[in-house]
């Protein structure tokens, strides 16, 4: 045996076994002067319990940490359990929502609610009457369509700020990132007052989608334009250098170069908007029949459907309706996020 | 990079093993460059001659460039050589009007290119770049295309009509010095390839849409010597069959393949030409004081 071979690997920047059982210490002292201070002040409930953790936690790591390894240590460690606790703050509500829908909505799943519609069913009709094939083709439908709009105005829009990057660009790249901001609301009354009741006097699909589309092409025309810009410039100029054209270039060069990543834009583009429930409801009248044309007729879409099981409901059919139309609608946005997450890690690795 | 201006001191690179040094073991720039055999301008029949006529270059205000005048005969290498910020790579853009990208350039004088100005009124400036092609700095293979697409980009880019796709893409590898490692990966994507190979496709795909002049800036700053005596062995090839305009830093480089050399110089202001010759009377028998220093490496 060599003195090599008897060399195993180690890890000497990890805590030791003393350093951990001292965190854990730390963290039962903190925990019971949590105990003691609830008893002491006024807090009461969860949420005071979390503050006086909070404040126990922080100052206890804080000591430990200034006697064991000076000031700035200290102030390390105070940085670093304070943003502990943000995050632990933050992925609260997150966990919370996603346990609850799923909780309170399979059992309001059943394979009738992708065949049927609500045009026989109320509210509050058991839960295996009727179902949401209306909500779900129209909004397939909606967002088909609004996709269409959106798709070629806010890539092109993109593609100005990047490759042409006109006089214009400055103020374009502003009214983009204000839209991006407005209000969904404000999206739909927009479409009410200028289309709904000047020109066509009823509500459609086709409104509906319009009223999306306002609302997709800031995010898409952002993100894409934030693709575009990784591009180097240097492709840019071997193009043009072979004696291309620029839109040539841009058309067979620079997007094929960034596909993947204008395909997230769109994907999140549509998980921004699939969920939209004031818009649509201002504008397609809210169809309860399922309805395939888009120019005539209300039409229904998920949030429409738990808007109105939450709203004219009260029973527990009604509850359980609201919640699997909620479960159904969240896993489809989980799912364009993670394809839109799997898409994009694809493009980093080359 | 390490080379520039290591300029007497051969052995001050560490390129032994290298087959750049097994034939003659030089001394001096100078005698690297009469190692070549002068070519006379007009003795090539093939490529066409480029004339830059009192070119002037601004960026905003900044005047940049200011009157170079200099011909390239048709069928030579000509190095411009000079230290960081002198105009050469911005003199080298505006021969085959890439500088107009940069959004405040501004440009005076005439670039002949066939006895026609490139900068005239009316002129299909797409044309032009078919015409004088360009090599740049860093490798840049499209990312989406595969190596055989990649060779073979310029002419869907341009649009031009091509009878044998095969044939252009073997004989533009053959004559980039990528064809032997190429020929069985042709489907593999360009970022297979390391830098080297990048470079050499690279130009490959300059010469798919045949120009008559090549422009190429820094071709082997980011590589290493063995990739770079690969790419000075096709720069010496080409020059059979064209024009051939290199930036360098590396005036090694530019003794080994150049025929011209024409040294450029910034004192502050902007960037002027102050030599051109032959390039083993540059590196010899240079006439500017200034272009002495340089060559000997006495400042830059």
């Amino acid at each position: 045996m060599t003195v090599v071979d008897q060399v195993k690997p180690g890890m000497p920047w990890l805590p030791t076994k003393k350093e951990k059982s001292q965190k854990f210490v730390s963290f039962l002292l903190a925990l019971i002067a949590s105990v003691v201070l609830l008893f002491v002040t006024g807090l009461n409930g969860k949420l005071g319990w979390v503050f006086a953790f909070f404040i126990s936690y922080v100052s206890i790591s804080f000591i430990t940490e200034y006697r064991k390894a000076g000031k700035p240590a200290a102030q390390d460690s105070l940085l670093t359990s304070i943003s502990r606790f943000a995050i632990f703050l933050a992925i609260i509500p997150i966990v919370s929502i996603v346990a609850t829908v799923i909780s309170k909505g399979w059992r309001g799943l059943h394979w009738g609610l992708f065949t049927q519609d609500m045009s026989q069913a109320t509210v509050n009709s058991p839960i295996t009457e009727g179902g949401m094939l209306a909500a779900i083709s129209g909004t397939l439908i909606m967002v088909g369509l609004a996709l269409i709009f959106t798709l070629p105005i806010s890539i092109l829009t993109a593609l100005y700020l990047t490759e042409i990057n006109g006089k214009f660009a400055g103020i374009i790249r502003f009214l983009v990132q204000a839209m991006s901001g407005v209000p969904s609301i404000v999206a739909g009354l927009f479409i009410l007052s200028s289309i709904v009741y000047p020109i066509t006097q009823s509500y459609s699909g086709l409104m509906g989608a319009l009223a999306l589309s306002i609302l997709m092409i800031p995010t898409v025309a952002r993100t894409a334009e934030e693709v575009l810009l990784l591009i180097p410039s240097d492709l840019r100029e071997a193009g043009l250098a072979l004696g291309a054209t620029q839109w040539r270039t841009v058309a067979m060069v620079v997007v094929p170069a960034v596909k993947s990543g204008l395909v997230t834009a769109i994907i999140l583009g549509v998980a921004r908007v699939v969920g939209e429930t004031a818009p649509i409801i201002l504008v397609t009248g809210g169809g309860d029949a399922t309805n395939l044309n888009p120019v005539s007729g209300p039409m229904g879409s998920i949030p429409f459907y738990v808007w109105k099981s939450f709203l004219l409901g009260g029973t527990e059919e009604s509850s359980q309706r609201t919640w699997a139309g909620l479960l159904i609608l969240l896993i489809w946005v989980l799912l364009l996020f993670m394809a839109a997450r799997f898409i994009s890690s694809r493009t980093r690795k080359g | 990079m390490s080379t520039h201006d290591e300029v007497p001191q051969e052995n001050s690179q560490p390129q032994s093993g290298d087959k750049m040094k097994t034939t003659t073991t030089p001394h001096s720039l100078a005698d690297v460059a009469s190692a070549r055999a002068v070519k006379a301008p007009g003795t090539q029949p093939l490529g066409s001659g480029l004339e830059a006529r009192g070119v002037h270059a601004w960026f905003g205000k900044k005047h940049a460039l200011k009157d170079v005048t200099l011909d390239f005969a048709a069928g030579t290498v000509t190095a411009l050589i000079g230290p960081s910020g002198c105009g050469k790579s911005t003199f080298l853009r505006t021969l085959n009007r890439m500088h107009e990208f940069i959004p405040t350039a501004a440009l005076a004088g005439e670039v002949l290119l066939g006895g026609k100005d490139i900068y005239a009124s009316g002129t299909d400036v797409t044309k032009i770049r078919l015409r004088v092609g360009m090599v740049f700095q860093k490798p840049n293979p499209f990312p989406s295309m595969t190596i055989g697409q990649n060779v073979l980009s310029g002419i869907k880019l341009a649009q031009l009509k091509v009878s044998n796709t095969d044939d252009l893409l073997e004989e533009c590898l053959t004559r980039a010095g990528l064809w032997e490692e190429a020929k069985d990966r042709l489907n593999e994507h360009a970022s297979a390839l390391s830098g080297g190979q990048q470079q050499r496709l690279c130009i490959a795909r300059s010469l798919a849409v045949r120009p008559e002049v090549l422009l190429m800036d820094e071709p082997c700053s980011a590589l290493d010597p063995g990739s770079t005596f690969r790419i000075e062995q096709t720069i010496s090839e080409l020059s059979q069959t064209m024009t051939i305009v290199i930036v360098t830093h590396n005036m090694q480089q530019a003794a080994r393949v150049s025929d011209y050399s024409a040294f450029m110089l910034s004192d502050g202001g902007p960037g002027e030409l102050i030599e051109v010759a032959p390039t083993n009377e540059l590196f010899s028998r240079p006439r500017d004081k200034r272009t002495e220093d340089y060559v000997t490496g006495r400042f830059g």
